[in-house]
């Protein structure tokens, strides 16, 4: 498919037609997308002023959340996971905010593209060291975590204002057609761009392959180092682009960082991916960002206590992987 | 195997200090205590060392009970991620409850049969529906957190503050240099200690951890074990949080929430593999001593907060990269 038409301008017609695929493939794939669906239309339900304007709301509040989703997804694929998603993101949003401040547009778009090498070469960091030290994942990007806010608080030790036009019109509003909101758009093209690719060549299955058997992807031939680190510095740069995505929506730099990579872990095991490595793909992970983010609106919309909001997250987290697993246990007996 | 180890060092001394260190690793753990110890009295000669020790031994003491659920569950190649919001809950309700000496009593039992309840829960999440530990204490974090918000908005007018009892317990200090929560700490030490290496549970979660398969097929009922690791786990973590709101006078839904990892870090730093079956509570205890020490000594040395945190993150790669070599050698 993707040798057919090699341009960036197929990435969306691409992306639908591998959407329906995997969904017509994959059952878990379709039960979120029912999810998503069902939450839509009872959020419409609960209030009829939902519309273009909510999914564009929608659309730009999950940004942020999709692309650490995206971030998570890559390294957990490939074997990993990665704590410190939430800390890059923290230091970009501040290494971008203070950068662009009061400079041109243009300087900007640099600075845009700047971080965003930035977040690779942090990636890159976190691969290169989990592969030297042989330590664990977890433990390796539990600690460099507090490297990267040191380095954020470092930069700026409280809010910064740094709002720019450009970078916000970037992401809100919409494209053509109301119910297009720009950062749906966004997220397809970064997504597009910077894993599709990637999935579908040689890197991409070394990948799939060291997350599925280390060993057997050693004996065949695959540098797992190499691996490793190419899939944390592609972390990064999706980690990265959320960073730049909280610069863009907020106007500001944060050095705190957000609860994003326990929620980014949350969003990638409701989407079906296997946290053993080797399984899934983005599309899941995305339509679980969804969710959670209506979930948290609808919890809105009812004047509900907003922290019944967060029961609602870890009961769902926990009971869908709880029916995926005894799915599974079920198949393994019969 | 030793012999491959030896002949692989060329000099003998090396080897030697290698197989000491490989084979007991709180040797080196204790050295780079005591180091860093020494190298906070040097830096300051005119501190009161009583009151350093003390105060180390306050912070250090919830952090060390943290490092020990940690410690407990990755044994059994878990993790426990909701003993941050379990130890914020248990402080909170507790003072949430007490109105007087006399309530104290209540305002903890419930405090701790609220925790055993949540263990039970992630025991019987993990134990019987085969969730991964990740996932299930990730989200009974989530459950935590929110369930306790909702409750602090329900009793918001009836709250009368951290007891008192609990502030003697956490904070105060007898003879300049023993802690209070010494009291709490020393006994459960022991337990623990002696659970793990003295005790037919304590073997069944080295073995669970290490082949869960060969402990099956032995007759290990693992949701069992599970099931009541995950308990322990929590109440201890519930003792954590007293301790934790008596030191700081603080009773909030998210108080421990910072020390959740740290808590990991500390064990890992102790020599516990996170893939399980291989590990202790003497090493967490360290672990989590060389954490507090290290915070002093950036903080006293004058770095800022930025600093502390990247050095902070630095020093728990490099120990652990040298625990990776020492074990992946032999």
């Amino acid at each position: 498919m993707s040798a057919a038409n090699p341009h960036a301008e197929s990435v969306r017609p691409n992306l639908l037609s591998t959407l329906v695929e995997s969904v017509r493939r994959d059952a878990w794939l379709g039960g979120l997308a029912g999810l998503v669906v069902l939450l839509l239309i009872f959020t419409r339900l609960i209030n009829p002023n939902y519309g273009a304007s909510g999914i564009q709301g929608l659309a730009v509040s999950v940004l942020p959340l999709a692309l650490a989703a995206v971030a998570q997804t890559i390294v957990v694929v490939s074997g990993g996971i990665d704590l410190s998603v939430a800390s890059v993101m923290a230091l970009i949003n501040v290494v971008a905010a203070t950068q662009m401040l009061g400079r041109s547009d243009e300087f900007g778009v640099g600075v845009a593209v700047g971080v965003l090498i930035l977040g690779l070469v942090i990636g890159a960091i976190n691969g290169i060291v989990i592969v030297v030290t042989r330590v664990a994942d977890i433990i390796v990007t539990l600690a460099m975590s507090f490297v990267w806010s040191g380095f954020a608080l470092w930069i700026a030790q409280a809010p910064i204002r740094s709002p720019h036009r450009w970078l916000s019109d970037l992401v809100n509003g919409s494209v053509g057609n109301e119910w297009v909101p720009k950062a749906f758009i966004v997220l397809a093209i970064a997504i597009g761009i910077a894993w599709i690719p990637l999935r579908r060549s040689r890197v991409g299955l070394w990948l799939y392959a060291v997350g599925s058997n280390q060993l057997a992807a050693f004996r065949s031939g695959v540098s797992i180092g190499r691996a490793k680190v190419i899939a944390y510095a592609v972390a990064g740069l999706f980690a990265a682009m959320g960073g730049l995505a909280l610069t863009a929506i907020t106007g500001q730099g944060a050095p705190l960082p957000g609860g994003f990579t326990l929620v980014s872990i949350a969003a990638v095991v409701l989407g079906g991916v296997s946290l053993a490595g080797g399984r899934g793909g983005v599309i899941g992970p995305m339509l679980a960002v969804v969710v959670l983010s209506l979930i948290q609106s609808d919890m809105t919309f009812l004047r509900l206590n907003s922290n019944l909001a967060t029961v609602t997250q870890g009961v769902i987290l926990i009971g869908v992987v709880m029916l995926g697993s005894l799915a599974q246990l079920r198949r393994t007996r019969a | 195997m030793t012999a491959q180890a030896q002949a692989r060092h060329s000099q003998p001394i090396t080897a030697t200090v290698a197989r000491v260190f490989r084979d007991q690793p709180l040797v080196p753990l204790l050295f780079l205590l005591a180091a860093l110890m020494v190298a906070f009295a040097i830096i300051n000669p005119d501190a009161n060392l009583g009151g350093y020790v003390a105060a180390t031994m306050r912070t250090a003491i919830p952090l060390a009970i943290l490092a020990g659920c940690q410690t407990l569950v990755m044994l059994t190649g878990g993790i426990d991620l909701s003993v941050g919001a379990t130890a914020s809950m248990a402080g909170f309700v507790a003072a949430s409850l007490y109105t007087g000496p006399d309530s104290l009593f209540v305002a903890v039992a419930v405090a701790l049969a609220l925790a055993a309840l949540i263990g039970a829960l992630n025991g019987l999440g993990v134990g019987v529906f085969r969730v991964h530990p990740l996932i299930m204490t990730l989200g009974m974090g989530l459950v935590i957190l929110g369930a306790a918000n909702a409750w602090q908005l329900l009793t918001v007018r009836t709250r009368s503050g951290v007891p008192p009892e609990l502030r003697w317990l956490g904070s105060a200090t007898e003879a300049t240099i023993l802690p209070v929560s010494l009291l709490v700490f020393v006994p459960l030490a022991v337990l623990i200690l002696i659970g793990l290496r003295r005790t037919g549970y304590g073997r069944l979660l080295y073995a669970l951890g290490d082949n869960p398969i060969a402990s099956r097929l032995s007759g290990v009922k693992a949701w069992q074990v599970l099931l009541v690791l995950y308990v322990i786990s929590a109440m201890l973590a519930a003792v954590a949080g007293f301790l934790v709101s008596g030191l700081t006078n603080v009773a909030s839904v998210t108080l421990v929430n910072p020390k959740l990892l740290p808590s990991v870090a500390a064990a890992v730093i102790g020599g516990t593999s996170i893939f399980g079956g291989r590990g202790g509570f003497a090493g967490a205890v360290v672990g989590a001593l060389i954490l507090v020490v290290t915070d002093s000594l950036l903080s006293s040395l004058g770095f800022p907060e930025a600093v502390r945190q990247i050095l902070f993150g630095s020093i728990i790669v490099i120990v652990a990269a040298f625990y990776a070599r020492l074990t992946t050698e032999s």
